[in-house]
């Protein structure tokens, strides 16, 4: 399990904008290095990153090569009502580390 | 005659009165962009954080053949580490010498924990490096200059101000003497340590000191310092006297 850095509001109100910030730690290896012996270092990142509101996705991110190892990403999504935040992140290998997080809405 | 001893004498005077005043000193926080400070002012987004996690989390790990954890004798790391930091490298009567704080932590893993060192750079040392570092955020630098630090810190100060490696320049005639003008597209800081260990853009991780000093020296084409080798304790020591006062801010964000 990486570890990871998620800030949002705990509450909000209805229909407000909320900024979301995650922050994951992955190497984010690009497959373009070479090790000591100059034998390529395989690629390793994470590639997609999804978030849902109670279920319904409300941002997608497709990750590439060229970004940062511990990638940050920050969003803004509209709070509708109370419930789950969850994020998942996907690497290369396929695993997905998913964290879910509580907001309530008034 | 006289007028050589009076060039030789002038020449004394400007290689040594390039020490920076206490009033001008900076951290490379002042010289890092807006982007950059944010990056370091917002703990979800500075990447450094994670390795303070990581560390929080070795803290409480039962380790060795002790099957003890840092917290077992230090307990809450947040009041028993605060300030340690700002204090390293320190005198150690064992060694007869100053160990930095990577050293310290080492020591401890092997005298009380009965576990194997962990190696330089490795995450797992960087991580209980920043988390122990961390608890000293904002307070001021305060290295001991007492009579067993003394010759310890008059050699890292030699090392600072000796010319070395194929370029032949020292630390000083950069960082006293140039700070703030640029090297190619960076800007020159003024060398000041408050921010180790540091998460540098450059590496996309956190690294110490030491491997700053390392970059530093293979910059200028000299062989640098082994991992650990006294003369790089020496020279962390004189940096952070040279720094005294200034407040650690790690983990910082460096470009």
């Amino acid at each position: 399990m990486a570890r990871v850095l998620i800030n949002l509001p705990a509450r909000a109100k209805r229909g407000e904008v909320i900024e979301v910030k995650t922050l994951i730690a992955h190497p984010m290896e690009t497959g373009y290095r070479v090790g000591p012996t100059g034998a390529a270092i395989p690629r390793d990142i994470i590639n997609r990153f999804v978030c849902t509101y109670n279920g319904a996705e409300v941002f997608r991110a497709e990750l590439f090569p060229a970004i940062a190892a511990n990638p940050f990403i920050a969003f803004f999504t509209v709070a509708t009502e109370s419930g789950e935040i969850a994020f998942s992140w996907t690497d290369d290998h396929g695993e997905t580390q998913t964290e879910v997080r509580q907001i309530t809405v008034e | 005659m006289k007028v050589v001893a009076l060039a030789l004498l002038a020449a004394a005077v400007a290689a040594t009165a390039a020490e920076i005043a206490p009033e001008d000193r900076r951290s490379g926080y002042e010289f890092a962009t807006p982007e950059t400070r944010a990056m370091q002012d917002d703990d979800n987004a500075n990447p450094g954080i994670l390795g303070v996690l990581q560390g929080e989390a070795l803290w409480t790990t039962k380790v060795g053949a002790a099957d003890r954890s840092c917290a077992d004798c230090h307990g809450d790391a947040h009041s028993s580490m605060k300030g340690v930091a700002a204090r390293y490298p320190a005198f150690d009567p064992a060694f007869g010498r100053p160990v930095d704080l990577e050293q310290r932590i080492n020591q401890c893993r092997i005298q009380h924990q009965g576990a194997d060192p962990l190696a330089w750079e490795s995450a797992d040392l960087l991580a209980l490096t920043a988390f122990v570092a961390h608890q000293s955020r904002r307070l001021p630098i305060r290295v001991r200059r007492n009579a067993e630090l003394r010759p310890f810190f008059d050699q890292g100060g030699e090392l600072f101000h000796r010319r070395e490696g194929q370029l032949n320049l020292s630390c000083s005639q950069c960082h006293d003497d140039n700070w703030g003008k640029r090297l190619a597209g960076t800007v020159i800081p003024q060398g000041h340590p408050t921010g180790y260990p540091v998460y540098r853009l450059e590496w996309q991780s956190l690294g110490s000191l030491q491997r700053r000093l390392r970059n530093c020296m293979i910059g200028v084409r000299a062989e640098p310092f082994e991992y650990g080798a006294p003369e790089a304790v020496a020279l962390e020591l004189y940096l952070m006297g040279r720094a005294s006062g200034m407040l650690l801010e790690t983990p910082a964000v460096r470009p």
